[in-house]
């Protein structure tokens, strides 16, 4: 572009260098789709005002805000019928939120063992595993998620079975699994924050932090143009950027009128808080023996063994606790038809658990041995002759350069088993499509409104995903020139 | 002194004696691959046990199995075998592959198929005549029609719609030439030509279908989109999305490699938005959502609908796993079409897109396997696929509680074809690796 010697004189211009000269063509070309794209919008959205219109219908969220009269089979926090859509919603975030969660950490395990497995020199465990990857791989999720369910519902007993059994601490039952409460005799109650001046503050902060984080990279791009020998993505600059963000959150807040909406009431168990604390305290202290080790070791030479200090700070404190509190666990019993105590996981949640973790994990597996391939023999080689130990090989050499091709694919797979989560709705778990994008959509009749919701409540934990994956990439990606 | 001391000289060589027995054969594999160390040992019996365990449990199931009881029901079953029932497979079985479609008719998506795998011949063998290229070209309104029914002159106006435009640009650029001048002729040719396509099938298709229609009524009995189900629905959702979605993915990936600002942006919206969100949701608004946004009384079939939303979805993905093709190259490749003078679109035709589809194929094809599994997700908006028909037949009396045998069938339908997919792109793979490693 640099070779032109002279600009061509202004006169010259004529209007058919818009399309034939390379210098502005791509200007023409960005205006034309520029104009297309709000025509097509324009179009589509005043084609949404007059069916709304000719429906009789509004775009309101107040729905959001009314009773919604239906029950939650699998509650993390307080709900009942009388409960609002929007205490439902949440309800159902929380469920999807939590069976991505342990989806994920099954489907890592099961996946990094098959990855592996698949490329064991033992011949029968490497084609057991092949045939689990394949038969996992290519049948639908959904087939899967069916079929787990048939199976926990059709080979575990019923709870009027274990009538006159012993039953033991956990209970598998085709209802669900009971597991063991955990209860303080000497509990110090919760902290009912309903009304209270942190309850609005809290639900205020958790908005400006989530807006804050997901603007991160623009925010310290705004702040480096504006503000030249500023170092941008400092404590001081974030905090600052902090403060910008909820001041301007808050200010949308008073305009939206948030101020005057009932706040659900929020409770928060004190006795968690302070195991919570006690254990973070424990941790800090661990570290900073750990530090004080390390210091002495890099000064004399020889490392102080520390690992019982470390240990005994971590656990003791949080035994007193739990001893003072009166910790004890509550087991289920049968009572009438069905069991009662105990910590209850539904069947839905369990089958669910099993089929996305195996049909992630089969697709984890997949990830893992491309990436232990992908590391080339030379490099175990190069170790084994500079007398590395195999393990240390492994965790020094080999994982370093694998992690950086599996890790990629692995977080996408996370992505996947989120929004596969959806699925529950197809066998009766409520999470977030259950409840908005189900019963809260077909009891108010708002499609719009309860769709486009759900579709933001995925778009948001999808885009947080990816942030942190991009966060990694950056950070281990070869460098070219 | 002459006399030789040496008692024994070899004369020949001594003959090879064999390998010791635990060193050759199966004895040599089984200890090398199956019992090499005490963890390998381990693991070898459990999975033995585990075979054993499965075995035990399923094959009497299997082999204790009926086909055709004398009545055709579960109790049927039961009275025969104590095993696996069969014979809901056998008396549904074309109920599964076209759903409620008129019995009749069943000849028709028949030819559909078969024209489909003709199509598609030239597409994924070189060996193939070129000239059943244009059967390919024309394939989606012979489907359409053959599938759906009704006279024979929509499919016919809405191909000939290109046509219409082919014939604009080549014999009206001249007169645009004339009338306009050099600058502009051509483009502006070009840009008639499509307006005149997208015109001529938004105002002339609908009414001059009709008038031909009464006038001239060639034609076959329309079919109902909801009596479509079974592994047809699959089909026709799945190769829709999966032949629509590869070109609006390449458009995307191009897209957001653009240097152009707006067109990045655009591209870049796009795709994390539907990848951002499930298929489920973007069914939510094919089913219910879609009509809000198209001018009031518009009513078009559910099945277009999901297709759309479908390809929508594929092609976002699509996107991504070229845009990876596209990363994958070396910057040398760009700067060498750039120093020969090559175009955008040429460098992209010649050099770019080639060797980043070829770099992309086991993604491609991986993304096309998980667009086909993803056709049972519209069992939710109420629509009739293999395991929609599944429970549709479980609510039949006579089949109430069978749950194994038709999951299994779907499951070995789905498998099938999947799994001949990811084998053809191992095919493809290894017809296209060209260079030297």
């Amino acid at each position: 572009m640099s070779v032109t010697a002279t600009a061509p004189p202004p006169e010259s211009f004529r209007l058919s260098q818009l399309v034939y000269d390379t210098r502005y063509r791509g200007m023409t070309i960005q205006i034309v789709a520029l104009f297309a794209l709000m025509l097509a919008f324009a179009w589509l959205i005043s084609n949404a005002i007059a069916n709304l219109e000719a429906l009789g219908k509004d775009f309101d969220f107040g729905f959001l805000f009314s009773t919604s009269g239906y029950d939650v089979n699998q509650r993390l926090l307080e709900y009942s019928s009388q409960s609002t859509h929007g205490r439902a919603a949440v309800m159902g975030i929380l469920n999807t939120l939590v069976l991505a969660l342990v989806g994920c950490i099954t489907a890592t395990f099961l996946g990094v063992l098959a990855g592996v497995a698949r490329l064991s020199k033992n011949w029968i465990v490497s084609r057991l595993m092949t045939v689990y990857v394949e038969a996992f791989r290519n049948v639908p999720v959904l087939l899967w998620i069916i079929i787990v369910v048939a199976v926990v519902n059709e080979t575990l007993p019923a709870p009027r079975e274990f009538r006159g059994q012993e039953t033991g601490a956990i209970i598998f039952t085709n209802r669900g699994f009971y597991f063991p409460e955990v209860l303080f005799s000497r509990g110090l109650g919760d902290w009912d924050l309903e009304g209270s001046f942190i309850h609005r503050r809290l639900v205020f902060l958790a908005v400006a932090a989530l807006v804050f984080f997901m603007l991160r990279g623009v925010l310290i791009n705004l702040t480096k143009t504006l503000f030249k020998n500023v170092k941008a993505d400092s404590w001081l600059a974030s905090a600052v950027q902090f403060i910008v963000v909820s001041i301007i959150v808050s200010v949308i807040f008073r305009m939206m009128g948030f101020q005057s909406f009932e706040f659900p009431p929020f409770k928060i168990s004190l006795d968690l808080i302070v195991i919570v604390a006690v254990l973070g305290t424990g941790l800090f202290i661990s570290k900073k023996i750990g530090a004080w080790a390390d210091a002495q070791q890099a000064s004399t030479g020889s490392r102080p063994n520390v690992l019982w200090y470390r240990l005994g700070v971590v656990f003791l404190p949080v035994i007193l606790v739990l001893i003072v509190l009166g910790f004890h666990f509550g087991y289920a019993e049968l009572k009438g038809f069905n069991f009662r105590g105990g910590t209850y996981v539904r069947d839905s949640f369990i089958a669910l658990w099993i089929a996305l973790s195996l049909y992630t994990g089969a697709f984890i597996a997949e990830a893992v041995r491309a990436g232990i391939q992908s590391v080339s023999k030379g490099q175990t080689e190069a170790a084994f002759a500079l007398g590395i130990q195999p393990g240390r090989t492994m965790s020094l050499v080999i994982l370093p350069q694998a992690l950086r091709v599996i890790v990629p694919p692995l977080i996408s797979q996370y992505l996947n088993l989120t929004k596969n989560s959806s699925l529950a709705i197809a066998v009766g778990y409520m999470d977030a499509t259950g409840t908005l994008g189900g019963i809260t959509l077909n009891q108010t009749g708002r499609e719009m409104e309860t769709i486009l919701l759900l579709m933001a409540f995925y778009l948001v934990v999808s885009l947080t995903i990816s942030f942190f994956m991009n966060l990694y990439n950056e950070r281990t990606k070869l460098k070219e020139r | 002194m002459s006399q030789n001391s040496i008692a024994f000289v070899a004369e020949g060589q001594i003959p090879p004696s064999p390998p010791p027995a635990n060193a050759v054969g199966p004895v040599k594999w089984i200890k090398d691959n199956l019992f090499a160390t005490i963890t390998d040992s381990i693991l070898t019996i459990l999975s033995i046990a585990f075979l054993v365990w499965l075995a035990a449990s399923a094959l009497p199931w299997f082999i204790d199995s009926s086909w055709t009881p004398e009545e055709m029901s579960l109790k049927g079953c039961r009275a025969e075998a104590s095993g696996a029932c069969f014979a809901v497979i056998v008396e549904r079985f074309w109920q599964f592959i076209f759903g409620f479609y008129p019995v009749e008719s069943y000849w028709r998506p028949a030819l559909a198929f078969v024209l489909l795998i003709v199509a598609f011949w030239p597409v994924l063998f070189e060996s193939a005549p070129r000239q059943i290229l244009v059967l390919t070209a024309i394939y989606p309104a012979v489907a359409y029609w053959l599938i759906w029914g009704g006279t024979i002159w929509g499919p016919i106006l809405v191909v000939a719609g290109p046509v219409v435009g082919w014939a604009i640009h080549k014999f009206g650029s001249d007169l645009f030439n004339q009338i306009i001048g050099d600058a502009f002729g051509p483009i502006l040719s070009l840009v008639a030509s499509v307006l005149a396509v997208i015109l001529w099938w938004l105002f002339i298709v609908v009414p001059v279908d009709g008038a031909l229609s009464s006038v001239l009524n060639i034609g076959l009995a329309g079919v109902e989109s909801s009596l479509l189900g079974g592994f047809l629905l699959s089909l026709i959702i799945g190769v829709t999305g999966i032949v629509a979605s590869l070109p609006l993915g390449i458009a995307l990936a191009l897209g957001r490699q653009s240097k152009l600002f707006i067109i990045k942006t655009i591209s870049v919206g796009f795709i994390e938005f539907i990848r951002g969100v499930p298929l489920i949701t973007l069914l939510f608004v094919a089913s219910t959502l879609l009509n809000y946004f198209l001018p009031p009384g518009t009513d078009f079939d559910i099945i277009l609908r999901v297709c759309i939303m479908v390809t929508l979805f594929a092609a976002a993905y699509m996107a991504e796993v070229i845009r990876g093709g596209i990363a994958a190259l070396p910057k040398g490749q760009y700067e060498a079409a750039d120093a020969m003078g090559l175009t955008y679109w040429q460098a992209q035709q010649l050099i770019i897109l080639p060797q980043a589809l070829k770099i992309s194929i086991p993604n491609i094809v991986s993304n096309f396997i998980g667009l086909f599994k993803d056709t049972v997700l519209v069992i939710i908006i109420g629509l009739l696929d293999p395991l929609g028909l599944s429970t549709a037949i479980r609510a039949d009396a006579a089949w109430n509680g069978v749950f194994t045998e038709l999951y299994l069938f779907v499951g070995l339908f789905f498998f099938i074809f999947c799994f001949g997919m990811s084998r053809y792109s191992m095919y493809l793979e290894r017809k296209l690796a060209t260079d030297h490693r």
